[in-house]
């Protein structure tokens, strides 16, 4: 099977092409970064997602399925670029899937969707409308994106198109939004704050892609791993300070003494917690982890 | 790491064993699937002890209705201004059950936006009381503890403290559709211990909860007094849940008469005109 590939030469991107090429599939990178050390047989294209060159490659290659995964989710990026990677690119590659005839279409888009809120409940089920974006409209377009995404399934039925929400991941590349967060040696939280934070190894991640391409899944699932862990643990078992802070000074504080920076909106991801109900997911795919929660976090820890 | 409240307690060891036995599947960091935490409960309990064994002089029948294991609702009613109703369940779930039980409240929403309360509640598996909580933790076989009347059954004054105000439909709905036995309960003594004579709404406002109530000494703090909780056996209803308004309605007053009937007792045991063992539990 021909797959094209968007955002490959980001962390999740890469070990997905390695797996596919391993597999057999021929494998189309499309990315406006170079993937040095890409599998001999991955074909690059260092093109925007946006742009004509890139539609070019959907009409001259024709590939059987797409894995979209070209999207901006740092909880500290703030460009304007941003907003129209994630919404006009999903666009642009759910208009070119239906063009070009591709039989199936992965979006590949986060936990994040949900939000959180005081009020929000714990393991959300896809059906549940995303919350707390007022707070937060740096994640709008990510929202946006992901409904965009699984619009196509009634406006183009005929290509089968799976939005996945991935939980956080971790793990030895140590990209990611978890792993940005807690990169330094003292990690900020909000005191008398401690949720639980939920997250996957990056190999359990790039297996549960593959997986839902293998099945042909159709529709909108949620993909997570073990349990989630308590913030406080993850931090001190990365081997990190943990640093309280009260929410009033939080602002004040981020960004200095050491302490990374954080969009206001995140400050809400610190006091309260996304976890996500991945049962169905399971079950239509009969995916299991491989990697238990401390497995994810000493990788991490060990290429410190 | 400890919530603000509860850092500095002292672990009584057999309680630490006791929350070892409590049928949550806590992993190997120490929680539970929702963040629930041994360590917090072994604190919480140590001192909830105090509270239920020294300081008041708690009465407790019919704790044996209260299922041992599989899903089961606790439907009680506010007595008091605080949550003392709602501690005395949790305490003696755990004190008189063998092995104990943990009872899972449905919180007030504003308690999870305060520091420190909002950990605390969490890590102690009182969860915001949404529907989705609620109909999770039924299904995965919790004990779940329901106050129908909700905020205004704790803004009762201490005169009204044995009366009922006007209960909510949906747990009767959950309870349908989930196939939950419920355990109606009394708590009488609240009024006594926190005799509240006003609630003070807009200093509540401003301090981001829905009151403060005012004691004559000012305070909310509880006195010693003597608390009695008083359990019924199950009431099972047949259903689905998309029952019309007026099914449910009749439902859930047969759970709000039985309440009724168990504080109307309560009274009588106080009074001293009726003998322990004349209750009728049923």
């Amino acid at each position: 099977m021909k797959v094209l590939i968007t955002g490959i030469s980001g962390k999740l991107g890469r070990l997905v092409g390695k797996r596919l090429d391993s597999a057999g599939h021929s494998v189309l990178g499309v990315d406006r970064r170079p993937w040095a050390g890409a599998p001999e047989r991955v074909q690059m294209f260092q093109v925007d997602i946006r742009k004509r060159p890139a539609e070019d490659v959907f009409r001259t290659e024709k590939p059987d399925a797409v894995i979209h995964m070209a999207t901006v989710t740092h909880l500290t990026h703030k460009s304007p670029d941003r907003y129209r990677i994630n919404l006009q690119g999903t666009r642009a590659i759910v208009e070119n899937c239906n063009r070009y005839e591709v039989k199936q279409m992965l979006f590949v888009g986060r936990h994040t969707y949900y939000g959180a809120a005081a009020d929000s409940p714990l393991y959300h089920t896809e059906d549940e409308p995303p919350m707390a974006l007022n707070s937060f409209p740096e994640l709008a377009d990510l929202v946006a994106a992901d409904l965009y995404a699984g619009s196509a399934l009634w406006r183009y039925p005929e290509v089968n198109t799976c939005v996945l929400r991935l939980c956080y991941t971790l793990g030895g590349s140590k990209h990611g939004t978890l792993a940005n967060f807690i990169r330094g040696p003292r990690v900020p939280t909000v005191l008398g704050f401690d949720p639980l934070f939920h997250f996957m190894h990056e190999n359990d991640a790039a297996d549960a892609i593959v997986a839902a391409l293998d099945k042909n899944l159709r529709g909108v699932f949620n993909v997570s791993g073990p349990p989630p862990m308590l913030l406080s643990d993850v931090i001190r078992d990365a081997g990190r300070q943990n640093v309280p802070v009260p929410e009033a000074l939080m602002n004040l504080t981020l960004g200095r003494f050491g302490l990374p920076r954080l969009p206001p909106g995140a400050v809400d991801h610190l006091k309260f917690p996304i976890v996500i109900d991945s049962a169905a997911f399971k079950k239509a795919t009969g995916f299991q982890h491989a990697y238990e929660e401390a497995e994810a976090l000493t990788a991490y820890r060990k290429s410190d | 790491m400890p919530s603000l409240f509860t850092s500095a307690l002292p672990v009584n060891e057999k309680i630490r064993a006791d929350v070892d036995r409590l049928q949550l599947g806590f992993s190997h960091h120490g929680i539970d699937a929702y963040g629930i935490d041994k360590a917090e409960l072994a604190r919480f309990f140590t001192a909830l002890e105090w509270a239920y064994r020294r300081y008041f002089d708690v009465h407790v029948y019919g704790a044996e209705h209260i299922p041992l294991s599989g899903r089961a609702m606790i439907i009680g009613n506010h007595s008091g201004g605080v949550a003392l109703d709602a501690l005395m369940v949790l305490a003696s779930c755990f004190f008189e059950l063998d092995p104990p039980r943990l009872a899972q409240g449905m919180a007030e929403k504003f308690i999870n936006k305060v520091p420190g309360a909002s950990q605390l509640a969490s890590r102690l598996g009182q969860f915001t009381g949404l529907p989705e909580h609620a109909d999770r933790l039924l299904r995965d076989d919790r004990l779940l503890m329901v106050f129908p009347e909700g905020a205004r059954g704790t803004a009762k004054l201490a005169r009204d403290a044995d009366s009922l105000v006007r209960f909510g439909t949906g747990f009767m709905r959950l309870a349908l559709k989930t196939g939950t036995p419920i355990v109606p309960v009394a708590f009488v003594g609240g009024g006594e211990a926190i005799p509240t004579v006003m609630n003070l709404y807009k200093l509540g406002q401003f301090l981001g909860v829905p009151y403060i109530p005012v004691t004559p000494y000012l305070f909310p703090l509880p006195k010693p007094v003597k608390l009695q909780l008083l359990y019924s056996e199950p009431l099972v209803f047949e259903g689905d849940g998309s029952e019309a308004d007026e099914v449910i309605h009749g439902y859930v007053e047969q759970v709000r008469s039985r309440i009724a009937w168990l504080i109307e007792q309560a009274r009588a045991l106080r009074a001293g005109t009726l003998k322990p063992e004349e209750l009728e539990l049923r």
